[in-house]
């Protein structure tokens, strides 16, 4: 209580620009009576990520008990699966949601400040989801605690990955709540570090591959480039889905202002599959001249067994059909940029899998010719693996839904 | 022609017409088998390359004692005694090893058709298991120069099992960290005895182990000389092995 009436009589203080804000304790009480105020079908999608999650959790912890060694189809081949790459799907979109919103908040570009609170409240919640979800792959997290701390090597891309991604869910996690406190400034400048520290953190996930020479498929500065602008297309396709659902929830119609919003989002995100694809077209080309190892994992993807997930899933529903959607609607069609974001967002999922489990496939010893490397690898996410990514993805659903309800459309401070 | 020559009055270098330098330098290339193509017909030797490393990396091994195996590919008949004794000795649960046989087929080669590759941890000098670690588990031992792990700081995040070329290390459920081989160094060269357990096993000697460093030691000889052809594994991964394959 004393923290709230601190917080209140801060909150009741001048601003620079926003508005005169009510007192906390009605901020809470309101924002209580919001979510109260919900539709029945509200209530019952909410109830149903609830009900996933907790199914999803029981499981999860299931696997802690039996061992991951035993719940989990991984092996010392292939080490990093469907959680790693789910890991990877929630901070990219995180990522890119903070990109989407820094454009309007850190930039100024009006056009953008729309999506801004919204972008900002969903970042903190897909990264936390992504820590939720690598908890359940790193085996001993609490010596992570304690020696990221104490021991660490700065030589090393996942330190700096972690690390960077700690500051940034702090520093966005600060620029929501300043935002709704309508301290601008502070926002300001916490946006403005958490696109930095999510920049660097995001670059050193791409690093972690880029840096392995012995990965010929991931090896090179391509990963942490196309991991920056993979980001920028997931955030665009996030904050459409996320605010057309979040209107269809709040009941109300989208109003100018937002429509000009979506509208300049689509165009960015438009643009951004066109770079995507055009990276992809290139890292093909350069591959196929390449050695062995690389030709092999491309033409597993191209003609072999992962095929239907790159020209179906990646290709066509992640890139294609969206910016064809997007395009042919001249980025003003609502409903057909819903559309396009949905496709995006599956086709990205499958994308990130693919990313994760095409590198390891080549056996390590192909060019010696080995009986034990003529094949390559295998992996197939077994069923605990896949509920924890249901964990993941049932929490952003919850998290988004109360969002919605909490903070009512996500409307305040504009 | 050459009367005069104490007489004659030394003429700078720059001086020097552009023909006579670049007959000059190709006498230069010539020896050094650079027209040749680099290795061929070359009267400098080529051995460095064998090793994949620099020259300057032959000349000063940063480790004393430097622990490194040359393996004779050639000897070894696939008994798997080494994996056994390997597996014994460091206690080695099923369903993991620090040490395997692979295998080649060449169906038609002349005479002797399948040869066998031990494989173990090729304890690099620039190893990507160690920069990989975000905790310090991994590391290189400043003094041996053996990859070692700390196992209380292992947080099982796999990056260094990814990172490493030779799929050399897999997550231990009994100590609850990665494993690997350590040229049995906790288990039998810490406590006074000069070989691992995989070189003391093979009935072949196809596995010597020792110190790199030393010129009157077996590797040493084994190592340096120009006739002898030696190779590492994955040369292109960068990581400067301390494994070194021959056959002889």
């Amino acid at each position: 209580m004393a923290d709230e009436t601190k917080q209140s009589r801060a909150t009741t203080g001048k601003d620079s620009g926003g508005p005169p804000s009510p007192g906390f304790t009605s901020e809470v009480m309101s924002a209580v009576a919001g979510l109260l105020s919900g539709t029945r079908s509200f209530y019952i999608i909410f109830s149903l990520s609830l009900v996933t999650i907790v199914i999803a959790s029981v499981v999860s912890l299931d696997a802690m008990r039996i061992g991951f060694h035993t719940a989990y189809n991984v092996t010392r081949e292939i080490q990093w699966g469907l959680i790693i790459s789910t890991y990877i799907f929630f901070v990219v979109t995180s990522t890119g949601l903070c990109i989407v919103s820094a454009i309007g908040h850190v930039f100024g570009m009006k056009d953008f400040m729309p999506i801004v609170n919204r972008a900002v409240f969903l970042s903190v919640v897909t990264i936390f989801a992504g820590f939720t979800v690598i908890f359940f792959d790193i085996e001993n997290p609490i010596r992570m605690g304690i020696y990221q701390v104490i021991s660490p090597n700065l030589a090393s891309n996942l330190w700096w990955m972690g690390t960077l991604y700690g500051a940034y869910m702090i520093f966005m996690g600060i620029e929501f709540v300043f935002i709704l406190l309508h301290k601008h400034k502070i926002a300001y400048y916490a946006a403005l570090a958490g696109l930095i520290s999510g920049i660097a953190a995001h670059s050193n996930l791409g690093a972690i591959f880029g840096m392995l020479t012995g990965r010929e498929f991931w090896y090179g500065p391509y990963m942490p480039i196309y991991f920056i602008a993979s980001a920028a297309m997931s955030g665009g396709a996030a904050i459409i889905l996320f605010t057309v659902l979040g209107y269809k929830i709040n009941n109300e119609v989208i109003d100018a202002p937002m429509k000009r919003a979506l509208e300049a989002v689509s165009k960015l995100t438009a643009l951004m599959i066109a770079v995507i694809l055009f990276f992809t077209t290139w890292k093909i080309i350069t591959g196929l001249v390449g050695t062995a190892g690389k030709k092999d994992v491309l033409m597993a993807m191209l003609t072999g067994p992962y095929a239907l997930n790159f020209w179906g899933f990646e290709v066509l529903i992640g890139m294609v059909i969206p910016f064809a959607l997007l395009l042919g609607s001249r980025f003003r069609n609502v409903k057909i940029s819903f559309l396009a974001s949905i496709l995006m967002i599956i086709g990205i999922f499958i994308m990130r899998y693919d990313l994760v489990v095409l590198g390891q496939v080549v056996p390590a010893f192909q060019e010696l010719g080995v009986i034990e490397a003529r094949e390559l690898h295998t992996y197939f996410p077994s069923f605990h693996e896949m509920m924890i990514t249901v964990a993941g993805l049932g929490i952003v659903a919850a998290a988004f839904l109360l969002g919605e309800r909490v903070f009512k459309g996500h409307k305040s401070g504009h | 022609m050459f009367e005069n020559i104490d007489k004659m009055k030394r003429e700078p270098a720059g001086t020097l017409p552009e023909f006579e330098r670049r007959k000059f330098l190709k006498l230069g290339f010539v020896v050094t088998g650079v027209l040749a193509g680099g290795g061929l017909l070359s009267l400098v030797s080529t051995v460095e390359k064998s090793f994949a490393s620099s020259g300057l990396f032959l000349e000063q091994y940063p480790y004393k004692p430097h622990y490194s195996m040359v393996i004779r590919q050639n000897l070894c008949i696939d008994c798997e005694l080494c994996v056994a004794a390997c597996n014994e000795t460091n206690q080695v649960p099923s369903y993991g090893y620090r040490t395997t046989i692979l295998e080649r087929t060449v169906p038609h080669a002349v005479g002797r058709q399948t040869e066998f590759i031990p494989m173990l941890c090729m304890q690099c000098n620039d190893p990507p298991c160690v920069r990989a670690c975000p905790t310090r588990a991994s590391y290189k031992d400043r003094k041996n120069g053996i990859v070692m792990m700390e196992n209380k700081k292992c947080i099982g995040c796999k990056a260094c099992m990814v990172a490493c070329p030779y799929n050399a290390r897999y997550f231990s459920e009994e100590i609850h960290a990665i494993d690997k081989c350590d040229f049995c160094f906790v288990t039998r060269l810490s406590k006074g005895e000069k070989l691992t357990a995989c070189s003391v096993a093979c009935p072949t000697g196809a596995r010597t182990f020792g110190d790199l460093a030393d010129p009157a030691g077996k590797i040493y000889r084994m190592i340096h000389q120009l006739e002898a052809q030696v190779w590492t594994i994955r040369p292109k991964a960068g990581t400067k092995p301390n494994v070194f394959y021959m056959k002889g």
